[in-house]
């Protein structure tokens, strides 16, 4: 099991790697758009270039990335361009922003997305139309919409709800609740709209299986066989999905962030990249990839545990 | 010389894992089939008798041993000389409804390989009309798609594209074993029709002695990737030498009450014995 | 041919595909031809037009807070959401069709290779990388959709591969392999053609996830501003909320309608291409009956199981009902041992089932009674059948594996059963079932109980599986044949394990087979089923020895028997036979 997940963090490893000197060697290219954005239209050429020697952009490509990977090793992700603030702690500071929307969203999601998917699934008739209806309509509106259409209703109209800005959970509980609410209803109403029907169809497949018949003629109830059995064989590939839906939620967590004006990771990575922030954009490259090798192993570890043949490799 | 020549085959199939060892399933096997002939092949599952099968067909490998086709080495064939091979050696699967391709009219069935041997389509087409018949079905069957066929006629499909390029030999696998009662004897019927007119051999595999019975000359008994006896038909399914063939034998149940009883004690006494 | 033109047809028959496909036209249309239809160029801003109303000369939709017209950005928008579909789609489906193909069909090495590359591409947030990219894109939207092509593409590369894999293993792909087709044959004739429907309907999701992303980027003012898109549009509206609300309104329906249209026509072409997927039944509802006569009174009848005129039907495919039984009486005595013997499609099994109270949920019993132990069975709901599954009348399967939970222990399994079945506490169960592993022939019980079933063989599975039936000394064994997946040496030890248990317990066993050798071994009666009736019924060796029906007579000459041996001697002896 330790040899397993030891080389699973390995090939975390080899994969953050790569990402990273793919981006670098791509980012490399727009360099000198950056410098040039920093010294304004009218920049002298010699300026440009005292510049980039200064930041040391003329250096071969991958000596720059070597060395940006060795104060990585130090725990230095260095400093913004622009701000000169240090990218790690920034990082840090705006993805728990967007932790804070992404985690309870997620949470509701499959709460949301069980009951409804197991309820539209052992009901049948009008339950099953009902749920199916909800998650077509979540499905077919693009979240954008759904958003603004929120905040409208919600904040402007209403006045029930602040419209944009964020209030950390340490300062002020409530106003935190409050500040989240409406990104994370947008969040939620596309997450369960995908996986309550996934949970739907897994449960309407499993319960179609030989062994529930099985079960049944010898006598064990409905509900050990829905939920102890059906579920939890639906269970694993419905993991997978939500995975893939935590890593969406990020995608879709930029748009959120804009609209809502909340200071998150997806707001810095796209004021990074309009600027050409390299060392920021890097940083954010290096914990997405943290990331998603956390949650991937995270996935195959609970995949592991639900389904025994899985637990051999 | 015979037409099939298998010596000493070996086949493994690597195991999944980082540096599994490979499992053995056939730990060298050797048997011939002559011009004509049946050789039936019998065994249980995890005997490797499909193993043979798929590995004189070309879709498994061998890892040791010759298989030699009319005089020729066949077993490290390029893709292009086994394509050739095609002419001679042909298949009839054991499940009616998975060698069928779904989406095809059975006429683009039997025409495909026809045609990618060269015939011209219009030929094809002909002859498929004189294949459908051989094997008992109407003409309008080829514009029809599998799905509309029953599992016997579907065999017959299949053995319609085996026999269309006329060739020297088929493997059957487990052919009728799919098929309802009334339905196995009539296919089987159908093989051994053809064969007496085609002349063509049949490596014929199955678990059931009396199926491989029924069809074959000889037959060749496989247990654990051994085989362990080989001689005429009627010798081996009915006096075999070997004390496993003897124990398929009677653990066959017959559909008589009184004989069926007999067997049990047999088959009681057999075991006491301890053969394996 | 036939069926493709069937498809389409079947398609054009189906309104939300029709009515979806005929809005996205209208749109396209609308787009191609925004030069003619629109009096503005999308960019033409006219100061004195700042936020000007719908309705006002030459500004169908009025202007926005550059004074540009609605309606033409509108329609010049929608020409951006094509190209961005196209590009997007395009490069999802080139990169994902022709990975999935290799991927799939070649071998595990290179599959190795292209899980991992798309698995990558798959956990990266895609919206994020297309982000931290732009200083390469510069935000051009074309570009940046090329990019979400690929983003898009492990999609489109599983379900490629995922179908590739099936068929690869398909026996029709080894046929043509046999027969002579080459690699590059085979995949575009016989693999091309199973995957060619799920493109079709992924193309339509994937086509709506394009335009969606590339409003959002649009939306938070990635690209150049000279290109006139929904989510331009959109961010524009939304800053003008308070002072235009319908600014923000027409691009949003447009966009709604768009992705609606493109998403609903993806499911309705995946409803006809892929036909309608099972729907979900209530469960624990009990078996659906639809008996107007009422079941006739019993008469004092010494039978453990009397089945009289039982009818069952399935709703067919155009509405009518198929009768899969009909009519069909049996009885069986304590103690007695019942052959149920018919060629598949006969409805053995479904009378079997029928007795359990676990027919499907698409099942219904039209006609007929099944009294068990002078109790009437047609009509009762799941919870008043459940006291009598398990402890009564226990099942005994076909298939072995498929009939075993994969993700609980064996014993786990049993003793919920025996728990179910007999209220006895979980140490009592679990003394129970390991005894009677031992009974039923497994030879390290505490082993077993603790194995998963993927770790034991079929006719160990089976074991478990009679076992587990047994375990509550039921008055009647349903056993489904209980033989049929295993071979032949193993039949005769599970036959001979009935056998036992029957005579030790005492209980009537219904066995349904289709093979009269297990029934000449195991049963004392018989009944011969064919197409949904119950043909002939009697004393095992009666019947067997002198068949009534000529049905049943049919069957037994069919049987091949131990004395005919082929004689003919192999044609080709005659010339070659010397050499041997």
């Amino acid at each position: 099991m330790l040899a397993y997940v030891l080389r699973r963090i390995g090939a975390g490893l080899v994969l953050a790697l790569l990402v990273t000197l793919v981006t670098f060697l791509m980012l490399s290219l727009s360099f000198g758009d950056v410098v040039r954005t920093l010294l304004g239209q009218s920049a002298t050429p010699e300026s440009v270039a005292a510049m980039t020697k200064q930041m040391g952009y003329d250096r071969p490509v991958l000596v720059q990335y070597g060395d940006w990977l060795l104060h990585l090793l130090r725990g230095d992700l260095g400093t913004s361009v622009y701000t000169s603030l240090p990218v790690g702690p920034s990082v840090v500071q705006r993805l728990a922003v967007t932790l804070s929307i992404i985690v309870p969203a997620l949470l509701i999601t499959v709460l949301l997305s069980i009951s409804l998917g197991v309820w539209a699934a052992t009901r049948g008739g009008v339950a099953d139309r009902i749920a199916q209806g909800l998650s077509l309509v979540g499905y077919i509106v693009p979240g954008l919409l759904i958003a603004i259409v929120l905040v409208y209703l919600l904040a402007v109209r209403a006045k029930l709800l602040p419209a944009t800005g964020y209030t950390p959970l340490s300062t002020d509980p409530a106003a935190w609740l409050h500040s989240i609410t409406i990104p994370v209803i947008v969040l939620v109403i596309g997450g369960v709209a995908n996986m309550a029907a996934q949970v739907r169809g897994r449960m309407i497949d499993e319960l179609r299986r030989d062994y529930v018949r099985t079960l049944r003629t010898r006598g064990v109830s409905t509900t050990s066989i829905v939920v102890r059995h059906a579920l939890r064989n639906a269970a694993g590939p419905a993991l997978t999905v939500l995975s893939l839906e935590f890593i969406q939620m990020f995608g879709s967590a930029l748009i959120i962030e804009n609209v809502f004006a909340l200071p998150g990771y997806g707001s810095y990575a796209f004021n990074a990249s309009l600027q050409g922030d390299i060392p920021v954009i890097m940083g954010i490259t290096v914990f997405g990839v943290l990331l998603v090798t956390v949650v991937n192993l995270g996935t195959d570890l609970a995949n592991g545990w639900l389904n025994p043949k899985a637990r051999l490799h | 010389m015979s037409l099939l020549d298998v010596t000493d085959l070996r086949v493994a199939f690597p195991r999944r894992g980082f540096r599994a060892k490979p499992v053995e399933v056939l730990h060298g096997v050797s048997l011939q089939v002559g011009a004509g002939e049946t050789l039936g092949l019998v065994g249980e599952s995890g005997s490797g008798k499909t193993t043979i099968g798929r590995t004189v067909l070309g879709l498994a490998k061998a890892t040791a041993g010759s298989i030699r086709f009319a005089g020729r080495e066949i077993g490290e064939l390029s893709a292009k000389e086994r394509r050739a091979l095609a002419k001679d050696i042909q298949v009839v699967f054991q499940d009616p409804y998975s060698s069928l391709n779904p989406a095809m009219t059975v006429g683009d069935i039997l025409t495909e390989p026809l045609v990618v041997q060269g015939a011209t389509v219009r030929d094809a087409r002909a002859r498929v009309r004189a294949l459908l018949d051989q094997v008992g079905l109407p003409a309008d069957a080829a514009d029809r798609r599998p799905a509309e066929f029953s599992g016997g006629q579907r065999q017959r499909i299949a053995i319609a594209r085996a026999i269309a390029p006329e060739p020297k030999l088929i493997v059957c696998d487990e052919p009728v074993s799919a098929l309802d009662l009334s339905t196995q004897a009539l296919v089987l019927d159908l093989f051994i029709d053809i064969q007496r007119r085609t002349g063509t051999a049949y490596l014929f595999i199955s678990h059931d002695l009396a199926v491989v019975r029924h069809i074959s000359h000889r037959v060749a008994v496989l247990y654990r990737g051994d085989l362990i006896e080989t001689g005429p038909a009627a010798t081996v399914t009915s006096a075999p030498d070997h004390p496993y063939t003897r124990k398929l034998l009677v653990a066959a149940p017959v559909a008589d009450p009184v004989e069926q009883r007999r067997r049990r004690e047999e088959r009681r006494r057999l075991a006491l014995e301890g053969h394996p | 041919m036939s069926t493709r033109t069937r498809t389409w047809r079947r398609l054009l028959r189906d309104p939300q595909a029709v009515v979806t496909a005929g809005i996205l036209l209208v749109i396209v249309a609308l787009g191609l031809l925004a030069p003619f239809l629109a009096q503005h160029g999308p960019n033409d801003s006219d100061l004195g037009m700042v936020n000007a109303p719908a309705g006002t000369p030459g500004y169908l939709l009025g202007a926005d807070e550059s004074g540009r017209d609605i309606f033409s950005r509108l329609l010049h928008s929608i020409n951006t959401s094509a190209v961005s579909a196209l590009i997007g789609t395009g490069v999802a489906l080139a990169v994902g069709v022709t990975a999935g193909l290799v991927g799939g069909y070649f071998g595990a090495r290179t599959r190795g290779a292209t899980e991992w590359l798309f698995n990558l591409v798959m956990t990266f947030p895609g919206l994020l990388l297309l982000i931290i990219l732009m200083p390469v894109t510069g935000g051009d939207y074309r570009f940046t959709m090329l990019i979400f092509g690929v983003l898009l593409s492990p999609g489109i590369y599983r379900i490629v591969r995922n179908l590739v894999l099936g068929v690869k293993n398909e026996l029709y792909v080894d046929a043509a392999r046999v027969s002579g087709l080459g690699n590059t044959r085979i995949l575009g004739r016989h693999v091309l053609s199973v995957v060619r429907g799920p493109i079709i309907i992924a193309t339509a999701f994937l086509m709506g996830a394009a335009i969606a992303t590339q409003s959002g980027l649009a939306f938070l003012g990635v690209g150049s501003k000279e290109i006139p898109s929904f989510g331009d549009m959109i961010s524009s509206g939304f800053r003008n909320l308070y002072l235009a609300p319908a600014q923000f309104l027409w691009p949003s329906l447009l966009l709604g309608l768009i992705t609606a249209s493109l998403v609903l026509l993806g499911n309705a072409l995946r409803d006809t291409l892929e036909g309608s997927r099972p729907k979900p039944a209530k469960v624990g509802q009990g078996q659906r009956t639809d008996v107007r006569t009422g079941p006739a009174p019993v008469a004092g009848t010494a039978a453990l199981l009397e089945i009289r005129d039982l009818t069952i039907a399935y709703p067919g495919p155009g509405g009518e009902s198929r009768e899969v039984v009909r009519g069909a009486a049996l009885r069986i005595d304590r103690g007695q041992t019942l052959g149920l013997v018919g060629e598949s499609g006969s409805g053995k099994t479904q009378t079997a089932f029928a007795v359990l109270g676990v027919l499907p949920a698409e099942a219904v019993i039209t006609r007929g009674s099944i009294v068990f132990e002078g109790r009437e069975l047609v009509g009762l709901t799941d919870g008043e059948m459940r006291p009598l599954r398990g402890k009564q009348i226990a099942y005994v399967p076909q298939e072995p594996m498929s009939n075993l939970d994969p993700s609980y222990k064996v014993g786990a399994q049993l003793v919920e059963g025996v728990r179910s079945a007999l209220g006895v506490s979980k140490q009592e169960a679990r003394t129970r079932v390991l005894a009677l592993l031992g009974r039923c022939g497994i030879a390290d019980p505490p082993r077993t109980f603790d194995s998963y079933p993927h770790q034991l063989s079929g006719g160990m599975a089976q074991r478990v599986l009679i076992a587990g039936a047994v375990a509550s000394r039921p008055k009647l064994l349903i056993a489904d044949e209980p033989t049929t997946a295993l071979d032949v040496t193993v039949q005769a030890e599970i036959l001979d394990l009935l056998r036992d248990l029957q005579a030790e317990l005492g209980m009537a066993v219904l066995l349904v087979t289709h093979n009269f050798g297990v029934v000449a071994d195991i049963c004392d009666h018989i009944a011969v089923m064919s197409r949904g009736e119950i043909v002939e019924t009697g004393d095992v060796q009666k019947v067997l020895n002198d068949p009534r029906h000529e049905y049943t007579r049919t069957l037994l000459d069919a049987i091949l028997d131990d004395t005919t041996v082929r004689t003919d001697p192999p044609p080709g002896a005659i010339t070659e036979g010397a050499d041997r």
